[in-house]
């Protein structure tokens, strides 16, 4: 028990909780900015495939790792694109339009890699983002090596979180999401465009979508597999639920889901006998526990899932 | 128009197009062996299929038949090995009916959740989808492993309790007729039955189906039982026709395509029954197309998710015609 305790020991746990939950906390950002503006987008799970092959595929063959970024943010706009026609300018059911891009997304990406790559015995691999220390935070006794030393990407995860905070309660843009979410039709009296304005929060939320996908396979490994994010996506929209539709409370639950997975490979690295199935299973357990505890005090936006139709408004 | 939209990626791909749709649908309908093999491929993408159906049709939305196939697959399988002493022809109906029940129950849970706490229904019959697959995990790894193996595989089961093959050279087996079977058991709930009313008034309007005296929980709950259930027979079907023992990768997502096969269909058990067959002509024929052709398989998902949207707007501008004609 001792090495659990130990100094090195808790600071890389503090580490590796960081890294596991950076893509989560992308994944749930972009999924409350959806969701404020009254989109459930379930296109989630696919939208993160499809920003951790492209994002793969681009820094394989440019070479740089910014690059596959960009193209990973890029695809997810794009799918964010998809899902705001079908579900905001259509008017479908986001439930299954969302469903859909995750079925599409997940198909296309496993097709295109297939595609470029064939079966190779040995995956391919590219040289992925080295971490960052920043002086002085990081000599901080027992935090400090652990918070400071990482990727640029989830140091931009850290920054996104307080700007969604002030972008979505202290401007007027904010503001203007959130009265979408809410009632569209104030909104709409008041002159905001309703449709643009969930379109452009789909299309943001899914570059963020697709960032954190590709985190999963420029930084946290260096390949592209087709279970990479193993549900990490669903697992978002459950911390968006959890957070209550807040940006800094949503985090706290992907730090949660990032400690308890950060803890599980740790624990494997002593040789402590758990079985990583049986602990991999509790995030997920520990989420509907969650669940069921804030559901009932939920503060969901009140036009969620509803698409919204301006020429019904007349009757 | 989904097969015209797929041209694009078999195009990218650089196949020969009416070399690939001929290898497509070859594959799939063109040999004895072929066609059969679609109705095998067809009976697990029909269960789940109805599954979802069913379950939609009342606003449960049931994305979990993954989980509850797994669940009817784990059960099956721990009770497909240990009934050596069961008389024979015991054996088989056991092993149904608690696949059934396993599915079933693993349904059950979120619908309770739903029902008693409020929790979002997708949420949690995904997040359970996991929790199975952890569970199958931990098993296939500890006491359910094959003894002196050192994959993550169960031992086999019984011979007793394998669905038998009825046409010979195929693999055309007894949970084919289960599955068509249950198309007709779940057309006479939704026409004949006053529960299948029932479960459509609470997903009409959830409401007025109160305020009119149904006991919604019950009838969610009872919803979930049957759904999950039929997902667990697609599980069950798995085991005991297919893989005869228990591997981690005993489904690839059949539950998942059960959402596509079940909107495609229109949520009816008729529509579901030609979605499913479609959906099987296109992942057995795509196995022949990507083997001769050198398109990869996955054209199949693509597939897949594009026929559901197209299927989407089709169905919007059909409502919207209608509401046209209508004034």
């Amino acid at each position: 028990m001792n090495e659990l305790l130990d100094i090195a020991f808790i600071s890389g746990l503090i580490g590796a909780t960081m890294r596991m939950a950076t893509p989560i906390i992308f994944a749930t950002l972009g999924e409350i900015l959806s969701e404020r503006a009254g989109v459930l987008n379930l296109g989630i799970e696919g939208i993160m495939l499809m920003g951790a092959m492209t994002g793969f595929l681009v820094t394989f063959t440019s070479g740089s790792i910014w690059l596959g970024v960009l193209a990973g943010a890029g695809v997810g706009m794009l799918l964010g694109l998809l899902m705001a026609f079908l579900a905001v300018y259509l008017g479908l059911s986001q439930h299954v339009s969302g469903l859909g891009i995750t079925l599409f997304a997940t198909g296309l990406a496993m097709f295109i890699y297939r595609l470029h790559f064939g079966s190779p015995t040995v995956p391919p691999i590219i040289q992925p983002f080295k971490q960052i220390t920043i002086p002085l935070l990081s000599k901080i006794p027992v935090i400090g090596p652990g918070l400071f030393t990482q990727y640029s990407l989830t140091y931009i995860a850290w920054l996104l979180i307080p700007a969604l905070s002030i972008l979505l309660y202290k401007t007027k843009i904010g503001l203007k999401i959130r009265t979408v979410g809410e009632n569209p039709v104030v909104a709409d009296t008041v002159g905001v465009n309703v449709l643009l304005t969930r379109t452009l929060c789909l299309v943001a939320g899914g570059a963020l979508m697709g960032i954190g996908g590709a985190f999963l396979t420029l930084a946290h490994q260096n390949m592209f597999l087709i279970d990479v994010i193993g549900g990490r996506g669903w697992v978002a929209i459950a911390m968006v639920i959890f957070g209550n539709w807040d940006p800094l409370k949503g985090t706290f639950g992907a730090l949660i889901f990032g400690f308890l997975d950060a803890l599980q490979l740790r624990l494997q690295g002593l040789g402590i006998a758990v079985s990583f199935h049986l602990f991999l299973m509790i995030p997920y357990l520990l989420t509907i526990v969650a669940l069921i505890s804030v559901s009932r005090k939920a503060s969901i936006p009140a036009s969620l899932l509803k698409p919204y139709r301006r020429e019904e408004k007349g009757g | 128009m989904t097969l015209i939209l797929s041209a694009i990626p078999i195009l990218v791909a650089g196949g020969h197009l009416w070399k690939s749709y001929y290898y497509l649908f070859y594959g799939a309908l063109g040999t004895r062996f072929n066609l059969l093999e679609t109705f095998v491929k067809a009976s697990p993408l029909l269960l789940t299929g109805l599954a979802v159906a069913f379950a939609f049709r009342a606003k449960f939305w049931n994305i979990g038949a993954e989980g509850q196939l797994l669940a009817g697959a784990l059960a099956a399988t721990v009770l497909g090995i240990h009934m050596g002493s069961v008389p024979q022809p015991l054996v088989l109906p056991i092993v149904i009916i608690s696949g059934f029940l396993a599915g079933g129950i693993w349904a059950a849970i979120p619908a309770i959740l739903k029902t008693k706490f409020k929790v979002d229904d997708v949420v949690s019959t995904l997040l359970l989808n996991y929790v199975m697959w952890h569970i199958m995990g931990a098993l296939l790894f500890g006491p359910l492993q094959q003894p002196g193996s050192s994959w993550p595989r169960s031992a086999a089961i019984i011979k007793a309790a394998c669905y038998p093959i009825l046409l010979p050279r195929s693999r055309f087996h007894m949970g084919i007729l289960i599955a068509f079977f249950a198309v007709f058991v779940i057309w006479f709930i939704n026409q004949k039955t006053t529960f299948g009313y029932r479960s459509k008034a609470v997903g009409v309007n959830i409401k007025a189906a109160h305020f009119g005296g149904i006991n919604t929980t019950s009838v969610i709950v009872w919803t979930a039982l049957i759904s999950g259930g039929l997902a667990g027979l697609a599980g069950v079907g798995e085991l005991c026709a297919i893989q005869y023992r228990l591997i981690m990768d005993i489904s690839p997502g059949y539950g998942y395509s059960g959402i596509v096969i079940a909107m495609l269909g229109n949520l009816h058990p008729v529509g579901v029954l030609f979605s499913s067959l479609f959906f099987s002509v296109i992942i057995v024929g795509a196995q022949t197309m990507s083997r001769m052709t050198g398109v990869p398989s996955y054209i199949a998902e693509v597939i897949q998710g594009m026929s559901l949207m197209v299927m989407l707007i089709f169905l919007l501008f059909t409502e919207y015609k209608i509401k046209v004609t209508k004034k």
